[in-house]
């Protein structure tokens, strides 16, 4: 009978199950470090104030046997796995993934190194576009009803949506070789879109080869759809802003008026992840690579079964960057139609990724190194001076788009020098759960919820009730301490802070 | 109820027993679909074939449940509920063989709660118990 192994001289067994301490100590106010002991290859390096270590122990304190595992244990079984460089980190939103935590970063040499399904996530490429529009608040108050109801027509969401968008095998495999840059050819939007994107919308190395035919099935009729659970898409106005160089880069002024689409790969992506996490557990096992546990199944990047998956997951990529686009021209439409906008208008401040692993040069020591680097619920943000970064935005670094929850604030940061010294140039990617889901819907009820938000002057439109239920803004922690602690560490700045008027949630 | 929903911070946990293997497959799969739908709107009127297989018994759920979300897509289906047939293991392998039974997904008649991304192998276990068999894993939610 198959059990989940634990050797690690940190975890004993007595009469009530597991009991296991990890020793954290302070580096500063805002890092913190697991020492590299046992097996781990680095240390462990989390962000976080004294309240997120006093709540990750507590987590590891109260396993019991058969429990899940916790987010300071994943942090030192990553630390564990071949090639890991400098320290395996989590950002301060950090809580228990599968594998890896979710706000956990993990930077793998090309030669010596993993690649790993944990690492990225089943939604891959998951992430925050931002558009600018050319309105102030005041303006949008006045037909906001009008708007919510018109996107929440236009563009599809919820579980089982469908778009209009129809393919054809071929136009699915372009998409996943070319990403946003095929679909602005098919006709939904401008060219110089790719700009004011990751990678330009289009990262190399992509073979649909790689993909079975059932992910490219269940894709179809997906393309231009939000999804469900976590995913929106939000009208915000921008209430505050730190930063006043870094924002008028960017493009932004208080009170201006944002659309936000979160979302990502959508099936695709799911199905990437479930069939290649039976190909690497195979590959772990041919390649003898030690695995604390099974989700962590993974293969040398230069291993048949690692490239493959590698260029799988670019497929991924390329997918989510597309299905954003889509979004993007329906969005275009529905605020041309409702208050006679042209296409232009609505301009692309940036898009990023919070769900990927991607080949990067970093410094190591004294030597400039190309690593892998894998981001699961991280976004990367890049220093002042990176060439990836849009060159309007180079001299102040990249921008980060944090999402908050339905009815909470969302931040814009920017990258920093320091952040590529410490992280690998990486973010937090949103406000990180405290609730689970299910504490969340026994807490409140998603009318009572929507009622709340819209006498707070919010409109949420949804197709599920119970989902409003769990993503409830009290089921996640304070989005302005997880981004307080990370300005403070210095390896994120903030820019803007944006609070929402319309949430159209998946 | 043959299944309880676990604890776990962004994901959802699924823990189904049963007095057999098949029983046991058989609760997970309603765990989750429950998770998707009110499983109550669903008729059973289509069945589609579920066939999977693996190098152990957990492993072997998590491809179940995830071959029944790859059937909801590209079937559009709402799926109610999975009739599992022997579970056999020959030459190392483990197979499965079942049948789902739903109808074709209609937005307005089967409200959907959650979207499941995946089944993990997360805090995957699988044990015996005073005749209970019992799995756990963890849905990405």
């Amino acid at each position: 009978m198959w059990k989940e192994e634990n050797t690690e001289s940190n975890v004993y067994w007595t009469s009530k199950g597991y009991v296991m301490s990890i020793e954290v100590k302070k580096i500063t106010e805002t890092l913190w470090e697991v020492p590299k002991k046992g097996d781990m290859l680095v240390p462990g390096r989390i962000y976080g104030d004294g309240k997120t270590i006093e709540r990750l122990l507590k987590e590891v304190a109260e396993r019991k046997g058969g429990g899940f595992t916790p987010a300071l244990q994943q942090v030192v079984n990553v630390a564990t796995l071949p090639g890991i460089q400098k320290a395996s980190i989590a950002m301060a939103d950090i809580h228990p993934g599968y594998g890896f935590t979710i706000g956990g970063v993990g930077a793998f040499d090309m030669e010596e190194g993993i690649i790993s399904v944990a690492g990225v996530g089943f939604d891959i490429n998951c992430g925050v576009r931002v558009l600018r529009t050319p309105f102030e608040r005041p303006e949008i108050e006045k037909k906001k009803e009008e708007v919510a109801t018109r996107l929440f027509r236009d563009v599809p969401s919820g579980v089982g949506s469908t778009g209009d968008i129809r393919l054809s095998l071929d136009e699915i495999n372009e998409i996943l070789r070319r990403g946003a840059e095929y679909v602005i050819g098919m006709g939904y939007g401008l060219p110089e879109d790719t700009e004011y994107i990751e990678e330009n919308g289009r990262i190399e190395d992509a073979d649909p080869n790689n993909v079975s035919l059932r992910a490219k099935e269940r894709q179809f009729k997906q393309v231009g759809t939000l999804g469900s659970g976590n995913h929106y898409l939000e009208i915000q106005w921008v209430e505050k802003v730190y930063d006043p160089e870094s924002a008028a880069a960017y493009g932004i002024h208080e009170t201006q008026i944002l659309v936000a689409i979160h979302c990502g790969s959508r099936a695709l992506g799911h199905q990437i992840g479930t069939d290649y996490l039976k190909t690497l557990e195979a590959a772990s096992r041919k390649y003898n690579i030690p695995i604390r546990e099974r989700e962590l199944v993974c293969a040398p990047i230069n291993s048949p079964e690692g490239r493959q998956y590698f260029t799988a997951v670019n497929c991924g990529i390329n997918c989510a960057f597309a299905n954003r686009q889509a979004i993007t021209h329906l969005v275009r439409k529905t605020f041309g139609s409702v208050f006679g906008t042209s296409i232009s208008d609505i301009e692309i401040l940036y898009d990023v990724g919070h769900n990927t692993c991607k080949v990067e040069t970093h410094d190591i020591g004294t030597e400039k190194r190309r690593l892998l680097v894998h981001r699961k619920g991280a976004t990367r943000a890049f220093g002042p001076g990176r060439m990836e970064v849009p060159e309007r935005y180079r001299e102040f670094g990249q921008p980060l788009l944090v999402g908050g929850t339905m009815g909470t604030s969302s931040y814009i940061l920017r990258g920093t020098a320091k952040g590529m010294e410490e992280c690998f140039g990486s973010a937090v990617h949103g406000a990180g759960r405290a609730l689970s889901r299910k504490a969340a819907k026994h807490r409140w009820r998603g009318e009572q919820v929507m009622k709340e938000l819209r006498e707070e002057g919010i409109i949420i439109k949804s197709r599920s009730k119970p989902g409003i239920a769990e993503e409830a803004p009290e089921a996640y922690k304070d989005v302005d301490n997880v981004v307080d602690i990370m300005d403070r560490s210095g390896v994120n700045k903030k820019v803007a802070r944006v609070r929402p008027l319309v949430c159209i949630k998946g | 109820m043959t299944y309880t929903y676990l604890e776990h911070a962004a994901d959802m946990g699924i823990l189904a027993k049963g007095s057999s293997l098949e029983e046991a497959f058989e609760s997970g799969a309603e765990a989750m679909l429950n998770l998707i739908f009110d499983t109550g709107t669903i008729n059973p009127k289509v069945k589609v074939d579920i066939r999977s297989e693996a190098r152990d018994i957990p492993m072997l759920f998590v491809e179940v449940l995830n071959e029944i979300l790859c059937k909801l897509d590209i079937e559009g289906l709402a799926i109610k509920m999975l009739k599992a047939g022997r579970i056999t293991k020959e030459n190392g392998t483990w197979f499965f063989r079942g049948l789902a039974y739903g109808e074709p997904f209609q937005p307005d008649r089967h409200p959907v709660k959650t979207e499941v991304k995946a089944a993990t192998y997360a805090s995957l276990s699988y044990n015996v118990e005073r005749g209970k068999h019992r799995i756990q894993c963890i849905l990405d939610v």
